[in-house]
């Protein structure tokens, strides 16, 4: 849907040699070693990792506040800058400010200067039209559920016109049936927003759900990829795709998590892994 | 019918609001009575503890010589200038050490020392340096103003929530905007209960203003009957700084309910 005013479109991602390392000397603590990825424009892609595997510093190199200690991380082939404004980021928590009604949170997504104020007001009203939420721009935040407040979130970062769409677990605290409702709803959006996505995750099923393609990090300490998978599927998926299965099975086994074994696709329930203990 | 109806009132928000006003009565009243029974009761003579109505009939007949205005009229006006100057600094300074790691460093220690002074220690240098008009008066209960409100601003500012200022950073609000968009809204509720404590710390100063260097103003209503054996006027001065601070109070009492209902 191209929209008048756009700017930029979706934009190219790519790490190059990109390592992080926290303080230094004896305590070093290095996050991430040795990251090349590359993201084409308008693809989503997913970053699944254990926890405390550095993703979420992965997508703060790409947003901009975080620099790498070592590589480049380009955005449409121009490094980032100190908070790239090519890049809006949603995080887990919605963050709505609790003294803004919900269309004030989405408006604060808004680059501050050069769009009149009929503009702003009608931008506001379409992304929170686009995230389900018109009738309720006058609400607080306070007074919607957390699935609310997490679209309110989106919009705010959608209403920015991003080249890039940064998603730090965006889902993860919500509740199971709001998060899959939250997962179809950003794949409707995903038409409307043109933008690429990074998708950092730790939940499988959203990721066979939702990308194009899977990144897999190592556990820390210096987290690197251990895998690019293509999700063969084209989108919209259905959940539960008996041909995901063995990617599914895949990404499980390689997280650590899964019988060794390959699941039957004959099962009809594949979404409910049987959990073995964590290696 | 009449338990219905007691029932609605309990349950209506005005119902409420009134009932709870009146339980904050109870006290005064009871205390009012008590107040009667022992100046009647022979125990105090009436230039220890004259009667209520004592009281009244003293605020009466300065109010009809136009005395007792013109002193609260002035103590209001030296509270309020004084705590408009010492709050718009305590604002500005907790605002700076609250922003600044580095204006912390250079600045708070300072303050926390000088804040420790107490406040009549301040009155003989005020008035040496500032003669007996209106300013020593006026910089005293801006000093009593200050230091509340600059704790609360400083500590309200530093704070906020760290994943607020990271969501403003991330969505390009840096320094003024930073600071008008996210962290002031922010710590509002905090400032307000800093400008309340200061209001009412300004109302105490005013009064050690007052008792050592002044004609006018409640403060010298207090020392002055007291010089003159008006215990009557005394209790009145007292019962009059209780209520204009009360009332004053209240007013910020409301700004604040709203920003707290806003906020939360």
């Amino acid at each position: 849907m191209p929209v008048p005013g756009q700017t930029g479109g979706p934009a190219a991602v790519e790490l190059r040699g990109v390592s992080r390392t926290f303080g230094r000397g004896a305590s070093a603590r290095p996050v991430l070693a040795g990251i090349d990825l590359e993201i084409a424009a308008g693809e989503t892609v997913a970053v699944l990792g254990p926890s405390g595997s550095g993703k979420s510093t992965l997508l703060r190199l790409v947003a901009g506040p975080d620099t790498p200690t070592d590589g480049t991380v380009l955005v449409d082939g121009e490094p980032v800058r100190d908070m790239d404004r090519r890049a809006a980021v949603v995080f887990q928590d919605a963050r709505l400010m609790a003294w803004r009604s919900i269309a004030s949170n989405v408006a604060f997504g808004l680059p501050r200067t050069g769009m009149p104020r009929a503009e702003r007001r009608a931008e506001v009203a379409r992304w929170l039209e686009v995230v389900g939420l018109e009738g309720f721009g006058r609400h607080r935040p306070s007074q919607v559920s957390g699935g609310m407040a997490q679209r309110a979130a989106l919009a705010r970062a959608l209403v920015r016109r991003p080249g890039v769409l940064l998603l730090d677990e965006p889902f993860a605290a919500l509740d199971a049936l709001t998060r899959l409702r939250m997962q179809d709803l950003l794949d409707e959006v995903r038409s409307a927003a043109r933008t690429t996505i990074l998708l950092v995750t730790h939940d499988v099923d959203e990721a066979l759900q939702l990308a194009d393609r899977i990144v897999l990090l190592s556990p820390g300490p210096a987290a690197s990829i251990t895998a690019a998978l293509d999700v063969p599927v084209p989108r919209p998926r259905e959940r539960g795709d008996l041909e995901l299965v063995p990617l599914r099975t895949d990404l499980l086994h390689r997280l650590g998590v899964g019988r060794t074994q390959v699941t039957s696709p004959s099962l009809s329930l594949p979404s409910l892994p049987h959990k073995e203990p964590l290696r | 019918m009449s338990g219905i109806t007691a029932a609605a009132v309990v349950r209506s928000r005005w119902g409420r609001t009134a009932l709870r006003a009146a339980a904050g009565l109870l006290l005064p009243a009871a205390l009012l009575i008590a107040w009667q029974l022992a100046a009647t009761s022979g125990t105090y003579t009436r230039s220890q503890l004259p009667p209520p109505e004592a009281v009244l009939d003293a605020a009466r007949s300065l109010l009809d010589r136009g005395e007792l205005q013109h002193h609260i009229a002035i103590s209001v006006q030296r509270v309020l200038i004084g705590f408009a100057v010492g709050a718009s600094l305590g604002l500005l300074l907790g605002g700076l050490v609250g922003l600044s790691g580095a204006a912390r460093a250079a600045l708070a220690p300072t303050v926390q020392a000088i804040r420790a002074v107490p406040s009549l220690a301040w009155v003989p240098l005020l008035l040496l340096w500032l003669g007996i008009g209106e300013t020593p008066k006026i910089t005293l209960v801006a000093i009593g103003a200050f230091f509340p409100v600059y704790t609360t601003v400083s500590a309200g500012l530093d704070h906020v929530d760290p994943r607020l200022r990271e969501l403003g950073r991330a969505y390009g609000r840096r320094g003024p905007a930073l600071l008008a968009q996210v962290l002031i809204p922010a710590a509002a509720p905090a400032v307000l209960s800093g400008l309340r404590l200061g209001l009412a710390q300004g109302w105490l100063f005013l009064v050690a203003a007052e008792l050592i260097a002044s004609s006018m103003g409640l403060g010298f209503l207090l020392i002055d009957s007291e010089n003159t054996g008006r215990t009557d006027i005394l209790l009145l001065a007292i019962v009059l700084l209780a209520l204009l601070g009360k009332a004053s109070d209240a007013l910020l009492g409301v700004a604040e309910l709203q920003v707290v209902r806003r906020w939360s």
